[in-house]
């Protein structure tokens, strides 16, 4: 909170997505699945938020949340100030303005389709004539790094993974957008093929002046991306801070299980924090309180009671743990301010 | 922003590397199957028979003559055979591939459009809207096709128009099944998910998206039941309520030769043979078809 900081662009108010389950024949079950359960956030214009969790956490639902491509249960997506989907800002706008790179980049190009006409696609579904978006198009395949003579007309399945995704970071250029939502877009890509194209990202970043949304389980390729990281558990943001004090000092236990889960470079710095044991509990019947008492090693009798609040903490960082609310009970917890 | 356009029209000489089509390739994969280009000629013949049968055919096919009934394979001026009438079973073979093939082709375009239309809605609105339209089609499913296909005909009376809507009644529900479970899985690809995240309408979609990846499958499933649908417009015109005497169709030829069984077994069974070789074509077409559009990447 300190500086003149860029603008909000995008505002995650409350968003919730329970998925009903299914009854069996006789009447038993249906529950929800609480995917995403209640994730405020905040992205500033031109900044890269990480989203970091574990697999199931609810990280990709909120992307779709975030596109609209599933409703949500409850919350609002406000974007560059105006409410998304009412009367201030349709759909069909909020799409031109924010697109989405996905894992998989052989299922999301359509087989059918040639390289040119599938990133030519969104343009001329927002009017533009088709020679001019297939021209665009050329410009893009050139501008991520495809030469436009060898693979404007050729098929998705002619095209290595790494290639395939560059089309798709194309296609989602294409419509011009300010805010592109990375699901997992490199978690595919070899190392080597991936280390192109997180480089090749941050190269039109700059260069088209864009906002991402970075979502990857990868916890050193988030760092390398990101300005600011989100933590989720459960389907609930659990941490937020500036990507580099969030790696160097991290508040929540679950954060720091988390990072000592990525193997030191250095052997020197190994450290011996207790990793993650188990597979998170089943989101269907989350665990009460704060939803990581299961598995925390600081856990006492007050986190099964009291569900903690995401709270700043410190200058630049939100944290969910009892630990760190002050007064809450956690023989851990601070008299009033300042964490170790 | 976009560094505007790269002039294509300054560079006349760049040339855009293609690779062959979904088609081409399909087209390529068909050529090599030998069995399945026979029966492409084979069927091409039909045709040409069905078109053009009447031009070629050597008499009258209604001439009828008392002196000359049920006589074998290989008669003077009847090569093969004569019918119960008298009638040159060559002329009636030839000219009955025109009405036999129309009425086992149509039913089956007819009911590829609009089961497509059925089963692509379904598929692809989901929810309710497939709830409505696929248990509908499932009421039809119950029946066997030969019993569907003979109470529709037997209630809505003989003829051929009404063989005709019959039959496409029957073909509507596999064809919509089909069509709804390939739509099914086509609209949950990313690739539908991307376009919908540009902001394309429904429509738009499933034009450029979903039809391109569904029609195909759908398509060879069609080619494998023109053969059924011959054997049943050949069944309904049997018992009598298709095609009416004294037309010639083989199906018909086949019921009113059945007396003669014992008499010309062989003559008797030449309409038979037809729409068995006829039906074989069709599914080895398809059979091929299928095989060339099974394309892995």
């Amino acid at each position: 909170m300190t500086a003149p900081n860029p603008p909000v662009l995008l505002e995650v108010q409350g968003l919730v997505k329970h998925f009903p389950l299914q009854r069996d024949p006789l009447g038993r079950g249906g529950g929800v699945v609480r995917a995403v359960d209640g994730v405020s956030f905040q992205v500033r214009q031109g900044e890269t938020l990480g989203v970091v969790g574990e697999s199931g956490c609810g990280k990709s639902t909120t992307a779709r949340l975030l596109m609209h491509l599933i409703d949500p249960t409850a919350g609002a997506v406000v974007f560059d100030g105006l409410a998304v989907g009412g009367r201030d800002l349709g759909l069909k706008d909020f799409r031109r303005q924010v697109q989405m790179v996905f894992q998989d980049s052989y299922a999301s190009l359509n087989p059918r389709l040639t390289i040119e006409d599938s990133i030519a696609f969104a343009p001329q579904v927002h009017g533009v004539p088709k020679r001019e978006a297939i021209e665009r198009a050329r410009d893009l395949l050139a501008r991520v790094g495809l030469q436009p003579t060898r693979f404007a007309e050729r098929y998705p399945h002619e095209l290595s993974g790494g290639q395939r995704q560059r089309v798709n970071i194309a296609r989602a250029l294409a419509l011009q957008p300010r805010l592109i939502l990375l699901d997992e877009a490199v978690s595919a890509l070899d190392k080597s093929v991936e280390a192109q194209v997180l480089n090749l990202l941050l190269d039109l970043k700059d260069a088209f002046d864009l906002t991402y949304v970075f979502i990857s389980h990868d916890l050193n390729v988030v760092r390398y991306m990101s300005d600011r990281v989100m933590v989720m558990y459960l389907g609930q943001v659990v941490e937020i801070g500036d990507s580099e004090t969030l790696f160097e000092a991290p508040l929540h236990p679950y954060t720091r299980a988390l990072l000592s889960s990525v193997p030191a470079m250095d052997p020197d710095h190994r450290t011996e924090r207790p990793a993650l044991t188990g597979d998170p509990p089943n989101p269907i019947n989350p665990p009460s309180g704060c939803r990581f008492h299961t598995r925390c090693p600081h856990a006492e009798a007050v986190c099964a009671q009291r569900m903690p609040t995401l709270g700043v903490r410190h200058s630049s960082r939100t944290v969910a743990c009892l630990m760190h609310e002050p007064g809450s009970g956690h023989s851990g917890a601070p008299a009033l301010e300042a964490v170790a | 922003m976009l560094n505007t356009t790269v002039d294509l029209a300054k560079v006349p000489a760049l040339r855009f590397e293609r690779s062959a089509g979904y088609w081409e390739t399909v087209l390529r994969r068909f050529a090599r199957d030998r069995l399945a280009i026979f029966a492409a000629l084979i069927i091409l013949a039909l045709l040409g028979l069905a078109l053009f049968g009447g031009w070629f055919a050597p008499v009258d096919p209604y001439a009828t003559s008392m002196m000359k009934r049920l006589k074998p394979i290989g008669f003077a001026g009847h090569p093969l055979g004569t019918d119960e009438l008298g009638r040159d079973m060559l002329t009636r073979l030839m000219v009955g591939t025109r009405l036999s093939l129309f009425m086992g082709i149509t039913p089956v375009v007819l009911a590829f459009v609009s089961g497509s239309v059925l089963g692509v809605l379904a598929g692809y609105a989901g929810g309710a809207v497939n709830t409505v339209i696929m248990r509908t089609v499932d009421v039809f499913y119950a029946f066997p096709s030969v019993l569907l296909a003979i109470a529709l005909s037997g209630a809505l009376g003989a003829g051929i128009t009404n063989s005709l809507i019959s039959l496409t009644i029957v073909f509507i529900p596999p064809i919509a099944r089909v069509a709804e479970s390939v739509t099914t899985q086509v609209r949950s690809r990313d690739f539908v998910e991307a376009a919908r995240a540009s902001g394309a309408g429904a429509l738009t979609i499933v034009r450029v998206h979903v039809l391109g990846n569904v029609l195909s499958p759908i398509f060879v499933y069609a080619t494998s039941l023109i053969a059924v649908s011959m054997i049943l417009a050949s069944g309904l015109s049997f018992l009598g309520l298709g095609v009416r005497p004294p037309e010639p169709e083989w199906g018909l030829m086949l019921n009113t030769l059945r007396t003669a069984i014992y008499v010309q077994p062989w003559v008797a069974a030449l309409p038979g043979a037809m729409i068995f070789i006829t039906s074989i074509a069709f599914n080895l077409l398809s059979d091929g078809l299928r095989n060339a559009m099974d394309i892995k990447s």
